[in-house]
């Protein structure tokens, strides 16, 4: 669950970058967040993860205003947000298993739990014959599902996607979308950063546009909305 | 904090070391050179204390010696002679036998060395209480002019200059140590900083996955302990051998007499072994956290 109460956010170079934002987003919801650049995505993602403080309002996960946390239990909001982006961020020098399991070592998970949770969901994302590869041995698609893997590692109950298709071809698209829709079922929220229109009109979920700062359309079974 | 993590923080620590050799043996060299002169301070200032306090025994004494080829009447007609100069409170007799015995005594474990000698080379002589030091000067210029006399030591000077040498050789040495540490530390901070660029990418996935700070920082605070530890080692082994070897030398050719007055080895390492690896390791870490400061935001 993510709402956010009269979020407004103004850098300290004199940049406002959102205004007055009010909005909630259900638990097991699947949400697009559209909308031209400089429109405020990227900020609204940074709060999100407390990377930066909004100027004003309160911003609630589940049901925990974060603008209250202490920045020493930031890691530990983090840990509830999966997030994947367009660049994948892969480390180059594991494998697709040490990639994902990264995840876990980092967090102190016990190798017990490693060894169970890891193949478990290489096998969701469909790579469990690709665990023992290096990221330079797969394709687009394939390092994008390695990132989800490790970002749902943690079973975390929010999924933040930036861009995830943003460097993949149509077809290759549509099977990370196709993940998504299935982590989406498994109960995880899932918002989406996006710029691709035909996968926003298909697939038919609430749609919340901004621009310069502020929601201007927020719609269940939205479409896109703009001519690229 | 975890085993498994203790395991990763050690293992990440040194791999980054190793990742940078070059600037890992810049560190290391560097922590090293500020201990080898810390470590060359130490043997100068203990030792010359050493002889100093080992000397101060006779402060408040003149030994004269006496000239060999006299009669007895003579000798003790100088013993007289020294009674009556102002200043003197008290005169002792040491025959040469005497002095020979005490020797034998001071030198200890090596006193067998002496009875080698076929002759006793040493003189007879008189052991002079002053009433006050401040007259020292006085007394000796008096008693330096009592027929024959062979030598007249007094250990006033010998002593403050050799005070005034350790208290100078320490001076210089602190400010000489306090700016090697400082290079010590800029360097070690320099490498960190490259083992923290290698790993920039790592870092934003361990940000982004909810890592705590010191997770991310520990391996990096641990890669400049891992380096200030082995300049610290590197340091004691050159001071340890450097100091044995000199030791060595020293009894070689000065005789065992001067090496009496030497602190023997194990004391000199008892007291450096411990200050280098606090300060090594302290180093390290200081110079790794200096640098997480400037280059990481967690």
């Amino acid at each position: 669950m993510i709402e956010m109460k009269n979020v407004s956010k103004k850098y300290i170079n004199g940049v406002q970058a959102l205004t007055n934002i009010n909005l909630k987003i259900e638990k097991g919801d699947f949400a697009f967040l559209v909308g031209p650049s400089g429109a405020g995505k990227s900020t609204f993602i940074k709060l999100m993860l407390k990377e930066e403080e909004p100027s004003e309002g309160m911003i609630y996960l589940d049901n925990k205003d974060i603008t209250k946390l202490s920045r020493r239990k930031t890691p530990f909001l983090r840990r509830n947000i999966g997030v994947i982006f367009q660049d994948f961020r892969l480390l180059p020098n594991k494998t697709v298993f040490e990639n994902v399991a990264f995840a876990m070592e980092i967090i102190e998970s016990s190798s017990k739990e490693i060894r169970r949770q890891v193949p478990m969901v290489l096998g969701m994302v469909g790579l469990s014959e690709r665990a023992n590869q290096y990221p330079h041995q797969l394709s687009g698609g394939e390092k994008q599902r390695v990132s989800i893997a490790r970002a749902i590692v943690n079973n975390p109950s929010i999924l933040i996607a930036d861009e995830p298709t943003g460097n993949l071809d149509p077809e290759t698209a549509w099977e990370i979308m196709k993940v998504l829709r299935q982590i989406n079922r498994r109960g995880t929220t899932i918002l989406m950063v996006t710029h691709a229109k035909d996968i926003v009109d298909v697939m038919q979920q609430r749609v919340i546009a901004l621009e310069k700062g502020r929601i201007i359309r927020d719609e269940q079974r939205g479409a896109y909305g703009y001519e690229d | 904090m975890k085993i498994r993590t203790v395991k990763y923080i050690l293992k990440q620590g040194v791999l980054g070391l190793w990742r940078n050799r070059g600037m890992s043996v810049a560190s290391i060299s560097s922590v090293s050179a500020s201990l080898i002169v810390l470590g060359l301070i130490i043997t100068l200032v203990l030792n010359i204390n050493n002889v100093a306090t080992l000397t101060q025994t006779h402060f408040d004494t003149i030994q004269v010696y006496v000239q060999d080829n006299l009669s007895e009447k003579e000798t003790v007609n100088i013993g007289k002679a020294i009674e009556g100069i102002d200043g003197v409170q008290l005169v002792e007799y040491e025959s040469k036998e005497q002095a020979l015995l005490n020797m034998r005594e001071r030198w200890g474990e090596q006193g067998y060395l002496l009875e080698s000698l076929e002759e006793n080379p040493l003189p007879n002589s008189y052991i002079i209480h002053l009433e006050n030091i401040e007259l020292a000067d006085d007394v000796v210029l008096s008693i330096k002019s009592v027929e024959g006399i062979d030598e007249v030591k007094y250990y006033k000077e010998i002593i403050q200059n050799m005070l005034r040498i350790a208290g100078f050789i320490r001076t210089v040495g602190l400010i000489l140590i306090f700016i090697l540490t400082l290079v010590a530390m800029f360097i070690i901070s320099n490498t960190v900083k490259l083992a923290l660029n290698a790993r920039r990418q790592e870092i934003n996935i361990m940000k982004y996955v909810g890592a705590t700070n010191w997770f991310i920082r520990w391996p990096f605070i641990m890669e400049g302990i891992v380096l200030g530890l082995i300049g610290a080692i590197t340091a004691l082994l050159i001071v340890h051998f450097g100091y044995q070897y000199t030791f060595d030398i020293i009894t070689a050719r000065f005789t065992a007499i001067f090496s009496a007055y030497l602190i023997p080895i194990e004391e000199m390492m008892k007291k450096t072994i411990l200050m280098f690896t606090v300060l090594g390791t302290g180093v390290g870490a200081l110079g790794s956290i200096i640098s997480l400061r400037k280059h990481l935001n967690v």
